[in-house]
Parts: C-alpha cells; structure tokens; sequence
C-alpha cells in the first residue's frame, strides 16, 4: 500500500514532445512507472522514447490504453485547458507540474473538477513518489527509499533535501507528495494527511509548509482532531518579510496572516514537533 | 503588478462605470491647464502606488488654475512612503453624500472570488475589517457562473445602500465583475465608490492588482508597470527570469527553489546571520543565469560572503559550476564563498570546483555556519 500511485498507475503524459515533457518521462521510464502514453496535439499516430505511443487527445489515449492518471508539462498557458481536457475524459487523479497558470485560470479549474469529482495535485509542483513502486512527477529517484514515513509538502527542492536527510540515516518513505506552492491547487495538506492516516504502509508523517495562505493552520487542527499518528513539520521563511512573494506565488505574508511564526505556533499547539531546520526532522522521527 | 489609479479609473470607464472628469498630468502647467478646461474645484492626486497619500499631504483640492498649479508643483516634488511622485491625476471635484466600498478579490481559501462591499467606504479596507468587521458584506462567486443580478442586490441590500440605487450599482458591480475577469486581477477595487450629492454613483478612486502569470494575456499591461518600489537588483533580476528579493543582511544566498531558498536563508539566522537576499534561481538553471544571479548579489556592497545551496534535481550541479566559475572570472569576487552541492550530478560540480578556491559543505547546517563564519572574516 501506498497512496495516490503505485505499480498499477498507468501513466498518461500530457505534453510528452516537449523538452521537460520527454525528459522526464525517460526518468519515470527508468525508474519503473508504467507510462501508457503521452498526448501532443497534431503528433498523433508517432512515438515517444521509442516505444510510447502518441495521442491527439487525451480522449482517444484513455480509449486505447486504460490510462488512470494523467501527469501535464504542458507551458502554463495552455495548462488549464490540459487540466480541462484530462477531467473530461474521465481520468481521476490528474498531476499538474507546469508552474506559472494564472489564478484566475486555476480558480476556474478547481470548481469546476470538484463537481466532477477528480483529484488534481498542483500545479507548481514536483509530483509525487512512492519509492520502489512509481515515481510520478520530477523528484529524483535516487535520493529516496521505501519507508514507512509519508510526506507532504508545498516545497519541491526542500522536499528533496528532507528525503536526502532520511536516506543518510536509513530512514525511507512510503510516499513523498508535493503539494505546490500555488494560492490556489488541486490538493492541500490536510487531504494528503488523511490519506496517509488510513494507510497501513505509513506510521509517520512529515509535513512541510511554507508562509501564506493557512493551510497549515488547518491542518494543525485536523492533526489534533482527526489524526493518531505522529507527525513532525517544518516551516519555511521564518526570516520573509510581510508583503513580498517568495518565489512561490502563494508564499507572500499579507494583511498580518500567513507567518511561519504563526504557523509552527498552531502546528506545536496541535502537538506536531517542529524542526528549526531540514536536517533536524530525522532526530524528531526516531 | 500594481496599477496607478488614473489606469485603473480609465479601465473602470471602459466598463461603463463612471468616473470623475479629468486627466493625469507630468507638469505643473499641464496641471494647470486642465484645471482651467474643467473649472470649478479639482482635485490634485498624486499617482504612486502606496496607500495613505491623503496623509502624507500628496492629495490637495485646488479653487481655481493658479492654486492648482501651485499644489501640482509642490506635490510633484514629493516622495511618499520612499517614492517620488512622477504624475498628479487632476479630477473635478465631486459633492459627497456617502462613501462606499466595493472591491473583487480572489479567496485562497475558497478557491474562488469574493466579493467585498461596505458602507463605511474610503478608509481602507484591512481597517474596517479590524475595527468594523460587521460593517463588511461578503460574497462567494462561483467563476463558471458569474455574478447574477439576485446576488447584486443581495449586496446592495446588504450594505444598506437605498433602493433608488440599486439598479445603478448592480451596474457597476457587474462591470468591475468584467473588469476583474478581463484583466485577470487579483485585486479590483473602487473605495469610495460615492453617491453624490446629485444622486449618482461615482468611482472617485480606483485601485488594480493585476496576476504577473497572466501578463502573457496582457502585454499591453507589462509595458505600464512602475518599477519605482522595487530595487534596481530586482528588476535586473527579473531581466533574466530570476526571482529576487533584497534583505538588509550581509550573506548573499544562491538557491534552486523557493521552499529551499527559504529554509537557507532561516538556518542562515538560526546560525547568527543574517540574510542579504532571497533568490531562486529556479529549475534547469543555466550558467548564463547563475553568472547573472551573482553579478546581481554582489552588486549590494553589503555582502560579505556568499552562500550556494544547490540542490540537483531538475538543475543539474555541473551546469551550476560551470556558471559559477564563468561568474568567478567575469565578476572577480573578493568576498568569501561557502558551496554545498547535492543531487544530479553534484560529484562532477564539485570536481569542477575545487581548485576555485571556495569553502564546501556537506550538509546544509555546515554550510550555512560556514558562511556566518566567513562573513564575519573568521573563515576564508
């Protein structure tokens, strides 16, 4: 067990000709995802990485190859319309990792697959990797082992710098999943901790936040509430000043909300054990 | 980015919504000169993109073309808040029975916009909701749908606003509806929107946030942004697709993802120092842009060192390297460097690196010890 995906996810690329599209298909290739497919408009009928077949449309790919999860690379102007044309074929659990879609575009995007009932993590996001099964996304295979510890996260690098940190001390996961760092995406943390929650193959969770937005906040609550295993968070700019986007464009402190303080303030009331920084989770996890 | 308001009103008029007589001038005499084609009172607004310019004095009523000339003058030499006034929009004055608020945003939380309207119009916004939280009347909009005429007059009931208003305003509501959508604002607000004396409603201010990721939508837009509240090195940065934030801090920091930059420049605090920088230099960076990265942290002559954190992962640690070292010999640095490079090929990066003389790491707590260290003079 696992969550999200396995080694029965059969993988439909969206966006499969373009560089990041091709690249890293070839990775999930080599790490052993099952990818069934890819979709470019007007390549229909070629091939991908030699043995990958082409689709027009997403559509026509679900037809001929089951697909039941769709991973998009598409640039961020066309992604919305992607995330659209995946729904609408019936795929039910959609990966966005293109970063830069408007929020108004994903706004539209997320009322309207709530009311289809399709799952979409992202976008701005690394995917996730449920190590020695699947790897769906763009976090490095290597620097990952299977484990019973589940992740979650807004953050794609800081996410590889705390598998990094369990691999050294022989510690591994059950499976990593980044959520983005948009203001508005497909899944937030307290979906990812429920999930791990009720799977048997998890018995702890890193949780990975960042300012902005209270997503953490709430997720402390359900952590008290709802939840029976451990769980250890970090948070990330401590040291962000109000009023500037840190990259991400959901990270920016506004209107006197959305501090780290804030944030690990609720996590520890909800009793997570917060690490001052990455390489310190491992310690709080034995 | 931000819009001035004389550009958010202009919009606002597109929309049908009506707005005071007047134009934007760069000189007291052009100040001067519209003063005189609309006579009777105007008003000078100074155009900067900060809020409280009424109380720093940058917003003045003028009787007459002379008096307007002479606020024009004195406001145009002005800085508030740090910025220098370039323009005063020059409107007629309007007679004001009452104030209100009405703005569009988008709820994170939600997913989806809200709308926000007030009674207690032409103080901002943030202050109502903390001393008058009541006095705010909210609404969800479902973005497939959009706003209907029920929902209009829920909101106009809601504030109270008279019935003999009320169709006139759900006008206005739908058009800056329109106007959010069409720009693909994350902000559009009209405070006061104001009720004059002769019974219209009129948007006296206007104020726009416009999406940066939509801007491949607008470019019409990028070309009409004011660069005046960011500094020289952020706009450098942006040149080459960089994200950066100045700090007051003396340690320049060079990292790949925002999450990871982030938590670089906390560990740099936990250790005792102080960050100069947020940069990201983003996914697949290549050594063009991690020389221009450099170029822009050593720009600041605070730094004292320079911390790189380098995760690989879709970046890969050779091409960082190499850009490092292009960087080395172009800029010549005479600050300390601290480097910890992990993931793709990292091992490759660091044998390229060895003989540039810079102080490694293996871990990320080591490096950024190392760099409080180092830029303290204690480490070279």
């Amino acid at each position: 067990m696992s969550i999200l995906v396995n080694k029965n996810t059969r993988l439909l690329v969206q966006g499969i000709t373009g560089s990041e599209g091709l690249f890293h298909t070839k990775q999930m290739v080599a790490y052993g995802t099952q990818v069934v497919g890819g979709v470019t408009p007007g390549k229909g009928g070629g091939w991908a990485n030699e043995n990958i077949p082409i689709f027009d449309s997403v559509k026509m790919a679900v037809e001929t190859t089951g697909a039941n999860t769709s991973i998009i690379f598409v640039p961020a102007r066309f992604a919305a319309d992607s995330i659209f044309e995946a729904a609408d074929a019936g795929i039910p659990f959609i990966v966005c990792i293109t970063e830069g879609i408007p929020v108004s575009d994903m706004m539209r995007v997320r009322n309207y697959i709530d009311q289809k009932g399709v799952r979409l993590l992202g976008p701005n996001c690394p995917g996730l990797l449920t190590p020695g099964e699947a790897k769906v996304g763009i976090i490095p295979g290597d620097i990952a082992i299977p484990g019973n510890i589940g992740i979650v996260s807004r953050s794609g690098t800081l996410t590889y710098e705390v598998l990094y940190a369990l691999k050294q001390v022989g510690m591994g996961s059950s499976t990593t999943v980044g959520i983005g760092g948009d203001p508005v995406n497909g899944t937030n943390h307290i979906d990812i901790l429920r999930m791990f929650e009720d799977d048997p193959k998890t018995d702890k969770i890193v949780m990975i936040g960042e300012i902005g937005g209270s997503d953490e906040e709430k997720a402390a609550e359900f952590i008290a509430t709802k939840m029976t295993k451990p769980v250890v968070g970090f948070i990330a700019g401590q040291t962000a000043p109000a009023g500037k986007r840190m990259g991400h464009a959901g990270a920016i402190i506004e209107g006197g909300s959305g501090s780290a303080a804030d944030k690990i303030r609720a996590l520890e009331n909800a009793g997570v054990k917060v690490a001052r920084h990455p390489e310190e989770i491992p310690s709080l996890l034995r | 980015m931000k819009l001035h308001e004389y550009q958010s009103k202009q919009i606002f008029s597109k929309y049908g919504i009506k707005i005071p007589k007047g134009r934007v001038a760069s000189t007291a005499s052009e100040a001067k000169q519209i003063a005189e084609e609309l006579g009777g009172n105007v008003v000078i607004k100074s155009q900067v993109l900060v809020g409280g310019r009424g109380k720093a004095g940058g917003i003045k009523v003028a009787k007459n073309p002379d008096e307007a000339e002479q606020f024009a003058t004195q406001i145009l030499g002005m800085e508030i808040k740090g910025l220098p006034v370039r323009k005063v929009l020059v409107d007629e004055a309007a007679s004001i029975a009452q104030e209100i608020y009405l703005g569009i945003t988008n709820d994170r939380a939600a997913k989806k916009p809200v709308i926000m309207a007030s009674s207690a119009g032409g103080v901002e916004i943030e202050e109502v909701a903390k001393t008058n939280p009541e006095k705010i009347y909210k609404l969800h909009v479902n973005p497939l749908v959009g706003i209907k005429d029920y929902q209009a007059r829920d909101i106009a009931g809601g504030i109270n606003l008279p019935r003999e208003h009320w169709n006139a305003f759900s006008e206005i509501l739908k058009g800056l509806w329109r106007v959010y959508n069409d720009y693909d604002a994350e902000l559009a607000e009209i405070n006061p929107l104001v009720i004059t004396s002769d019974n219209h409603l009129v948007a006296l201010d206007g104020k726009m946030l416009i999406d940066d990721n939509s801007l491949f939508r607008h470019p019409e837009l990028s070309e009409m942004r004011d660069t005046d509240e960011d500094a020289p090195s952020e706009i450098e940065a942006r040149k080459f697709g960089l994200t950066f934030i100045k700090l007051d801090g003396n340690i320049g920091c060079m990292v790949n993802g925002a999450g990871l930059a982030m938590a670089s420049m906390d560990i740099l605090k936990l250790s005792g120092g102080e960050p100069a920088n947020f940069l990201d230099i983003g996914g697949g960076a290549s050594a063009e842009k991690v020389a221009a990265a450099m170029r822009i942290i050593l720009s600041d002559p605070n730094v004292k060192a320079i911390l790189f954190n380098i995760f690989g992962g879709i970046t890969r640690g050779d091409e960082v390297a190499r850009g490092i070292l292009a960087a080395i010999a172009e800029v010549k640095p005479k600050v300390p460097m601290v480097v910890r490079l992990v993931g793709t090929n990292a091992t490759e990066g660091r044998a390229l690196l060895a003989n540039a003389n810079m102080i490694t790491a293996e871990t990320l707590l080591e490096a950024a010890q190392k760099a409080v260290a180092a830029a303290k003079g204690e480490l070279k």
